[in-house]
Parts: C-alpha cells; structure tokens; sequence
C-alpha cells in the first residue's frame, strides 16, 4: 500500500521528498490513533478507578461523560504555561520534549499486525530498550532544572527507579529473545503461533509477571507512583509544570503506559495472534477477526490491569520499591535465564522447537 | 514444615495480590451509589436545616412575639431583632434580619423559639451573587413563610411525636 | 547527495559540535547534557555504518544508564564555578603542552599512512536479512570468548570492590534495620495473645476494695 503510494508521490516530485512523505504519513498513521488512546486512556482510568470505589466517574460532559478527555485537553491548552522565575528556563522547556520524543520514536518498531510495522528492524527489542531508556531524562532535567525541592526528590526517585527496572524489564526480555531466538518483534509473535498454549506466557510466567511489574514500575504508575507521591511530594518531577508542558508530561506516561502494553502482549501473549488457533471449530468460527483486533483486546485487557492495579494496591515505600526490583525481581530473572537455556536445550515443546537460541 | 510450604505458596503465587484483586473487581460490578445531583436528590429529614423563615397563625397574625431568645441563642450573633409596642398592645418587632453569611444553620433559633415562629426550611439551594442582599429582613422573611408554609406545617405534623 | 551522506553530515557536525559544547558550557550539567547528544550523534553515525548492535548498546548503556548516573552526581553537588576558574592562566602553559603533545601524538598515528583508506578493503554491504547481533555475538562467544569472559571478570570484580569499599555494616542498636522476610513471616498469633479475664468478677473486687477504703 505505501510502495505503491510512494510511486504515484514519485511522478510529482523528487523520490527522496516522496519517501520521507510516506514515513510522515505511517508516522502520522501511528501517532494519531495513539494520542487519541490516550486521551481516551485517562478517561478509562477515571472510570475504572469510579467503578471500583463504587462511584460513577466523570459523566457530565458529553453522553456519560465521554467528551471529558477533550474538555480537559482544552483546558490545558489555553492555561499559562508558567516558568519559575528561578528556573533554568531552557531546560525547563526541553524536558517535556525529551521525556515525549523516546515515548513516541519507540513505536517505530512496534508491530500491529503481520507486516503492519513502520521500521521492522532486526534489533528491534534492543531498539524499545534503548529508545525507552531515554525516557529518564525528561524526567531528571524537568526536576533539576524546576529548582525546587520537591522536584528534585521526585526526579531522583523516578530516575533511580526506572534505571533499577530497566535490568530487571531487560533480562525478562533477555529470556523472550532466548525462546525466540529472535530480536525482531515480528518474528517474536510468529514464534508463539498454535494457540493460547504455544505463548510464551507459560515457560516465561515468572518473566510476565516481572515484565509487567516492572512495567509499572518504568512508567511510575501506582503502586510504584512514588515518583510523583501527590501526598508526599506534591507531584514530583511536574510540580512547577502547568498547561501545555504538564500535559505533555501526561501524554508521555500514558504513551509508555500503552506501549509496555503492547511489547507484553506482543512478547508474552501471542501478538496479534487469535487464541483460538489449533481448536478446530473455534478457529474457524473466529477466522474472520483481524489480528489487529486481537492485539487490540490484549492491550486493552492489560491496560485495565494497570487501572486495577492502581485502584487495588497502596504506595510502595520507596525503599521497599528498590528491595523489590534488586533483591527479588533481577535475581529471579536471573534465574529463569539459566532455566530457559535448560529449556532450550532440551527442546521443550511446543515453545522451543522452531527458533531457539540453538 | 507444612505451614512453611503454605507460606511459600502463597507468597510466589502472589496470593494476596489476587485476593486484593479480586475484591475490587467484585466492587467494580456493584451498583454505584452516586447520586446524580441536580437530577437526582437524596431523601430529605423534615428536620432539615435550610434557609429561614417566619411563621404566622392561620388567622394571619404573625407568631414572633418579639422575645429576643432566638438573638440571644445564636451562637453566630447573625440575628438582629427589635421590638415596639404595637397599637393594640401587644409586643412585635419591628426589626427582624437574619445575616444569612454570618449563620452556621445550627437550628438553635428553632429550637429556642417558644412559639414556632422562626423555623429553618428545607430549602438550601440558594445563592448570593456578590452586590446580593444577604440579610433577610423581616419583611422577607415572612414572605418567605407564606410561601412555604404548608411544607413547614407538614415537617412540623411529622416531626411533633418526637418533641 | 544521497539521505545517507546528509545523514552522515547531520550527525557529525552534531556530535563534533556536542562535543565543543561539553568542554565549552560553563554549567556542568549542561556539558553533561551535551555528552548525551554527542554519545546519540555517535550513536546515528554507527547505524549509518550499518553497526545497529553497537549503536544501539551505546544510547541504551551509555546514555540510558552511565549519563543518568553522571547526571546525578553532577545534579547533587553544589559546584562553586568561581573556584575552579581560578587558575586558569597558571595552569595554561602546561594545559597548552600537554594540547600540543596529545595532537602531534594523534596526528602521527592517524596519519593517512596508517590509516588511509587504501589500507582498508571498502567493507561489503551486509545482505538485507543478515543480523549484525548475531555475527557479533557468534564472535563473542567462540573467537573472544576468553576476552569477553575475562572483562566480565573485571567488571564483576569492580562491583564487589565498589560495594566492600562502601557498605558499612553498623552496630546493632546504632542504626535500625529491617528484616521484611521476618516482618512478612509474621503470624497474628506471634504479635497477639488474647487473654481471657472474666470482668464482671474485677468490677466487683474494684468496688469490694473501694468500699473497704470508705
């Protein structure tokens, strides 16, 4: 579809212009829908979050409240943004850029079907990891360059947390490229194909688990939210952030948010791949859903296992999140390391007999 | 030992994780109990403690006799009253203003009154625009009891066995 | 000109100019912040030269997690600029020296007759499919096994030096510490006893002594 757009883009103009006009428009393909989910995202949050302490949620604006994410984005749009006086102001000002930029490229290589897929690079995974690694600094230059206390504990706790789960979330993803025997994504989900029991969720369940966790974690969403702590540090990094920059903010912990989604469904739980493959009357009874809608409904699904985490479970204490992440997570990964490599040896099937390490 | 084995169990299936879980997603599904306000409104107590009004005997006279209990009761000094002899003798106000942002609504007025004559209605939906008059006057006050008198008389009949 | 040799141009003046910027800002944390950019020019340069492993590691170790570190300590202290400006005319003989004999020593060495690019066979473009992770991977882990086993046996040892060098246990009763695997283990029964007292008896004997007392 995009080769043959950018033929006919070619008559009219140079084909170095036409290419980077495709990648724009995929580019645009992928961004809109995402920050659309986002908006949308938040208001999920609000009403999931409503529904478990037995209240409504928003429902005044719009049929039962559904034009509340777009009222709320207008009312960050027309606020002032306010730079402290003492502020480093450049800084100031490039922190939300740098905390969005990592949260949106990584989507490059995120598959959303077979084929459907900006850049599908041979390191892929490598790439999420590194891509998303960046992430950190929005939130440590937001919180130094604010000058302001709280900002700065909420920037060290954040920064501290994220780069102590980013080993714990890369071993976990070290045990999935083991059982692939690939980087790519693509071939990450063709890997799992044979139903819901060919997924990598049943030899990796430790590292689901621990991805997903550590997940939480990255994105400093609660029970992890120590990073922001309204109660104890106000908000943290944002405190001084108002109207636009804040909101920024907020759309890069969201878009992270969808993304450790999307690279947990994707990794452990089939992809884009039907559950029902290998059952004889279900598969063909569900053959007309498009992968896209199955990965969908696994990224949904886990996204409201992020808002039931957070109406479910109390704040960590921060030395309590550093246990947890050096002292339980990084050595059980470890662990299951070696035990995918036994797996692996012995060709357990169904998960290791294609691909492999071997 | 097997209460060891049961401790680890329950540890590494994060047990009490699901068990947490589970509870609010049980709750998830429950009616809700919000009350959608301006459509909805929650039952209301004939005791209800809303904005004031003066009362008068169904021959029209008006009740207050003017004894300045209710002034002397209010813990928040919002109410000013003076009296006069009035022509036929008998003692009445001539100045009766309840400051509506000085009172706490405590119902004191109502309960010191010896013949019913102040008494707190059930309306609370009310506002003041700034430049508003906030002081009810007598005047205002006994108009306002006109209006609602047959809701104050049914609140009054309801609430009579337990006085 | 190609999208590649612009990119190639992009990235170099970015990283050269990064570089400037990292000995030239006077505040530390934005030379830190200007080592980051120049670690991702490098970074492009790298995935230019179709080195997508190695470019990747260097954002994802060195800027992910080195520059964040860096950028901590950098944030922590409480640098007084003045102080460190001051020497600046004593120490410039021997900081030029030092310049002059660092430049004649690079420019010996990476003249064009060592380094030429006749020296060099042009490098063949990698096939499509093929996977610069696993051609290096399979070079670790056969040819350099010995030198990549033996760096991670520096490493290793780094990390326990670091830690023997910095913990410091403290006497019992000095600092409180705690032992969550005991607290979590905890049963109500341990931290609970329920006594049975029949109270009714003591509010009589209470009253008996009160009376006695009258």
């Amino acid at each position: 579809m995009f080769d043959s757009l950018q033929t006919l883009l070619a008559q009219w103009m140079p084909n170095e212009v036409a290419v980077v006009l495709v990648i724009l428009v995929q580019a645009m393909m992928v961004i809109v829908p995402l920050l659309l989910t986002v908006a949308y995202l938040t208001y999920a949050e609000r009403k999931v979050i409503g529904y478990m302490q037995v209240r409504l949620g928003p429902n005044r604006v719009g049929y039962a409240g559904l034009l509340q994410p777009i009222a709320d984005a207008l009312k960050l749009i027309m606020k002032e943004i306010i730079i402290p006086s003492q502020s480093n102001v450049y800084l100031f000002l490039i922190a939300p850029v740098l905390a969005i930029a990592p949260a949106i490229a990584v989507w490059a290589v995120v598959p959303f079907d077979n084929g459907m897929v900006i850049g599908d690079i041979n390191a892929g995974l490598l790439y999420v990891l590194a891509v998303s690694s960046i992430g950190v600094y929005g939130v440590v230059i937001a919180g130094w360059a604010s000058n302001s206390k709280y900002a700065l504990l909420g920037a060290l706790r954040s920064s501290a947390q994220k780069v102590s789960y980013e080993i714990a979330m890369g071993f976990a993803l070290v045990t999935v490229i083991m059982t692939a025997g690939s980087m790519n994504l693509t071939d990450i989900v063709m890997g799992q194909q044979g139903g819901i029991l060919a997924w990598y969720w049943i030899p990796l369940l430790p590292m689901f688990v621990v991805y997903f966790i550590s997940g939480v974690a990255e994105t400093n969403r609660a029970p992890f939210d120590v990073a922001e702590g309204e109660s104890e540090i106000v908000a943290g990094f944002h405190v001084d952030y108002s109207g636009m920059t804040f909101a920024v903010f907020f759309l890069a912990e969201y878009a992270m948010m969808i993304l450790i989604s999307f690279l947990t469904a994707i990794m452990f739980m089939g992809g884009w791949l039907s559950p029902f493959e290998g059952i004889p009357g279900l598969e063909a009874l569900f053959s007309f859903v498009p992968g896209l809608f199955w990965l969908a409904f696994k990224v949904f699904f886990l996204l409201f296992v992020f808002l039931w985490f957070r109406a479910t479970f109390p704040r960590y204490r921060y030395d309590q999140i550093m246990r947890l992440g050096w002292k339980v997570l990084i050595p059980l990964t470890i662990l299951w390391v070696f035990v995918v490599g036994a797996m692996a040896y012995f060709k357990v099937a169904p998960w290791f007999v294609h691909g492999g390490v071997a | 030992m097997i209460k060891e084995l049961k401790f680890q169990l329950k540890t590494w299936t994060l047990w009490e994780l699901f068990q947490g879980m589970a509870l609010t997603l049980k709750y998830f599904f429950k009616p809700k109990i919000t009350v959608l306000y301006p459509e909805e409104k929650t039952p209301m107590s004939p005791r209800f403690r809303g904005k004031h009004a003066l009362r008068r005997y169904d021959n029209g006279e008006e009740r207050c006799i003017a004894c300045k209990l209710c002034e002397a009761v209010c813990p928040a000094n919002a109410i000013t009253i003076e009296s006069e002899v009035r022509e036929d003798g008998s003692r009445r106000t001539t100045v009766y203003d309840i400051d509506l942002f000085k009172c706490i609504y405590c119902g004191f007025c109502e309960e010191a009154c010896p013949v019913d004559a102040i008494v707190e209605t059930r309306i609370f939906e009310y506002t003041f625009e700034p430049g508003d008059i906030h002081v009810m006057s007598k005047d205002m006050l006994l108009a306002f009891g006109d209006k609602m008198e047959t809701q104050i008389a049914a609140d009054r009949a309801a609430d009579a066995k337990y006085r | 000109m190609g999208i590649e040799k612009l990119l190639f141009y992009v990235f170099a003046a970015t990283a050269v100019l990064a570089s400037l910027g990292v000995i030239g800002s006077r505040n530390p944390v934005r030379a830190a912040l200007f080592l980051v950019l120049a670690f991702v020019a490098t970074a492009g340069i790298w995935l230019l030269l179709q080195a997508e492993f190695l470019g990747i590691v260097l954002i994802l170790v060195y800027v992910g997690a080195v520059m964040v570190l860096f950028l901590f300590v950098i944030m922590m202290l409480d640098i007084n600029l003045t102080p460190l400006r001051e020497g600046f005319t004593r120490y410039l003989p021997l900081g030029a020296v030092v310049a002059v004999v660092v430049l004649a020593e690079m420019s010996l060495v990476l003249n064009p007759q060592f380094f030429g690019l006749e020296h060099f066979p042009s490098p063949v473009a990698l096939a499509a499919g093929d996977s610069n992770t696993k051609m290096l991977g399979q070079l670790l882990f056969t040819e350099y096994l010995y030198a990549f086993e033996l760096a991670a046996v520096l490493l290793l040892l780094a990390i326990v030096a670091a830690i023997v060098l910095t913990l410091r246990r403290r006497k019992q009763g000095e600092v409180l510490y705690q032992d969550i695997g005991a607290q979590v283990r905890v049963q109500a029964a341990d931290r609970l006893t329920m006594v049975k007292m029949p109270a009714v008896v003591a509010v009589k004997e209470d009253n008996k002594k009160e009376s006695d007392d009258e």
